[in-house]
């Protein structure tokens, strides 16, 4: 219940990001402001700062003050507070919705090889094969790298090199055999159990006996694999905006930002931190939800990480 | 026996090709961009450009292309870098490789003992308080973001705690024969932050093992001898369990090895196979790149084939349903 709170806290705040960025602290996040000056405590105070080693400028750190950059500002004088708000939008569109498609085609694709068996399954099989043994964010990267700079067009699929949907569809299919390989694994079984056969027997499709006989039986698992989905693509989305090569600006989430602190290190290391500890609750909460889920339906579920 | 061997390494080897077409693939059939601009360079001269149409037989149908690619990385082995013109890719995969295996031979270690005491001491005392707090420590472990984790702990130390932890280096990377000393001490906080994530997934997959464990047959009749719990959990439940753990272990460490621990040892600056395909990426050193996607493949297939054989040796039933 806790964990589910710290989600939907986590929710909550990503989604009221305009209403504290026009109503509370009247900053717009998203282009540079290195003229800055904000009003603290009567002062006027710049945004950048000259630095105190003499050369170049220091964003200010945290005011600690509610309504103006509650936690500082990154190197071009953006407020991280509002940021971070605004990148839990788009960390949490993406690992969710990478969730959803990555659990939809593993769905699809287990249960049509487990179903059908013979050369659909030879396909399906090799399908889970390659992209297991490929090393989870050297995929992710490859096609990331490749994608990023020239967009995706196949036949009449255009879609443009800044699009989301680019660093969404590459997390999601990179996860494809992780669900994939215990949804087929368990229609393997199913397929075997008297019900199936008296299905079969009695004449029904084979739409209907996987939309009414397998699926409820595939569901359980795949709602177990979700919220750990959901985590894992936050953990490889972060990652791979931290190499640079995940979401591009002016899309902001929690691994950009985190990345843009990086030069700030050790002046402000807020601007670094924030975005982590944002990470780390939302994992955790997820991870709990997940067992959660695993001790109500428990099927033996196991995950393979990368670092 | 001999004949599931057999299947399994022919299927490893096809696995292996497949993967080095679809890597091929990625970056030289991708719809909408020219692979000799990517591989030149943003900014390449037309004779460049044009030596790297001849180099790669860009203009010639896409298997022979792939021939050309496979024939120059693995037999004559002269394949070489474009952004750093000269260097051969086959040197620096060698020169890379010894950085990342120190790394993940130290990590395992420490994972191996924190993450299976942990599983043992949750599983043990099930029912009292620190049950869930190594569960929480494993569920906050796998949440951390590697790199992350990498820059709080370089903070700490180099910065907030500096006068605490004035024995600690920089980061880099110091080899083994020049000083195990420097070694040991340089790859120390690399070692506990890559450790970390994989601790807490050996104890939670542990613990839950060991629980499954505690409600089988064999354990009620261990118990209806009248043996101590302590004796059942390490001498029944611990060994049923450890099957998992170490076909878990199996592929992780081929994994790692191969160059998943990039994030690790980009942001602890080692010079390993993580860091050797993260800048290779990064600058579309189209060659190396290829040379380590085979490279990491390569551990991954053959993890996955030992712990295949492994199990067919431990479990007699799988030889038979695959």
């Amino acid at each position: 219940m806790f964990a589910l709170g710290v989600l939907l806290f986590m929710v909550a705040a990503s989604l009221l990001a305009p209403v504290y960025a026009h109503l509370v602290a009247h900053v717009n996040p998203f282009p540079a402001n290195v003229q800055g000056t904000i009003d603290l405590g009567g002062k006027t105070v710049s945004v950048l700062q000259p630095s105190s080693v003499g050369f170049g400028v220091t964003p200010i750190g945290p005011t600690w003050h509610f309504s103006t950059y509650f936690l500082g500002a990154d190197p071009q004088g953006r407020d991280v507070f509002a940021r971070l708000l605004y990148g839990g939008r788009i960390s949490l569109l993406i690992s969710f919705s990478a969730a959803v498609i990555c659990c939809a085609i593993a769905a699809i694709l287990g249960m049509a090889g487990g179903y059908f068996g013979g050369a659909i399954d030879w396909v399906v099989s090799r399908i889970f094969d390659i992209v297991w043994a490929f090393p989870v964010y050297l995929l992710a990267i490859c096609l990331s790298v490749i994608l990023l700079t020239s967009g995706l067009n196949v036949g009449f699929i255009h879609i443009a090199p800044g699009s989301l949907l680019l660093p969404i569809l590459i997390i999601a299919s990179v996860y494809v055999p992780y669900v994939g390989r215990p949804v087929r694994g368990i229609v393997l079984t199913l397929r075997e159990r008297e019900f199936i056969q008296a299905a079969i027997g009695s004449g029904a499709s084979d739409w209907r006996i996987l939309r009414k006989e397998i699926w409820p039986n595939v569901a359980p698992t795949v709602m177990v694999f979700f919220p750990m989905m959901v985590a894992f693509n936050m953990l490889t989305e972060s990652a791979l905006s931290f190499l640079g090569v995940g979401v591009q600006p002016p899309n902001a989430t929690w691994g950009t930002i985190s990345n843009d602190g990086l030069q700030l290190l050790y002046t402000r290391p807020w601007v670094s931190v924030a975005p982590g500890i944002c990470i780390v609750l939302t994992c955790a909460a997820l991870n709990v939800l997940g067992d959660g889920a695993r001790d109500a339906f428990d099927p033996k579920a196991k995950l393979r990480g990368g670092a | 026996m001999v004949s599931f061997v057999v299947r399994r390494i022919v299927s490893a080897v096809l696995v292996m090709f497949s993967i080095s077409v679809m890597v091929f693939l990625i970056f030289f059939a991708t719809p909408g961009v020219n692979p000799a601009a990517r591989i030149a360079g943003r900014s390449a001269s037309p004779q460049v450009l044009a030596q790297v149409t001849a180099e790669f037989g860009l203009n010639r149908p896409l298997p022979i292309r792939y021939g050309l690619m496979m024939w120059h990385l693995f037999f004559k082995q002269d394949l070489t870098s474009y952004v750093n013109i000269g260097v051969k890719v086959i040197p620096q995969i060698t020169g890379a490789a010894p950085v990342t295996l120190s790394l993940v031979f130290g990590a395992a270690i420490i994972w191996l003992v924190v993450g299976v005491l942990g599983g043992l001491v949750a599983a043990a005392n099930r029912g009292k308080w620190i049950d869930p707090l190594i569960m929480f420590g494993g569920i906050a472990a796998v949440s951390i973001p590697v790199f992350w984790l990498g820059q709080v702990v370089g903070l700490l130390t180099q910065t907030k705690f500096h006068s605490v932890f004035r024995w600690l280096p920089g980061s880099g990377y110091v080899s083994f024969t020049q000083s195990p000393v420097q070694w040991a001490l340089h790859l120390l906080l690399p070692w506990l932050t890559l450790a970390t994530l994989y601790a807490g997934v050996y104890a939670r997959v542990l613990r839950a093992e060991l629980v499954n464990a505690m409600n089988e047959d064999y354990v009620r009749t261990a118990r209806a001898k009248g043996l101590s719990e302590r004796r059942i959990l390490m001498r029944h439940a611990l060994r049923c369990s450890l099957i998992s753990v170490v076909s878990l272990f199996g592929l992780d460490f081929g994994s790692l090895v191969g160059g998943a621990a990039l994030l690790t040892e980009v942001v602890f600056g080692l010079p390993g196979i993580g860091m050797l395909t993260d800048t290779s990426l990064q600058n579309l050193d189209l060659p190396v790149i290829m040379a380590c996607v085979m490279y990491g493949a390569f551990f991954i297939v053959v993890a996955s084939a030992v712990v295949d054989v492994l199990y067919a040796v431990l479990d007699p039933r799988v030889r038979v349903v695959k």
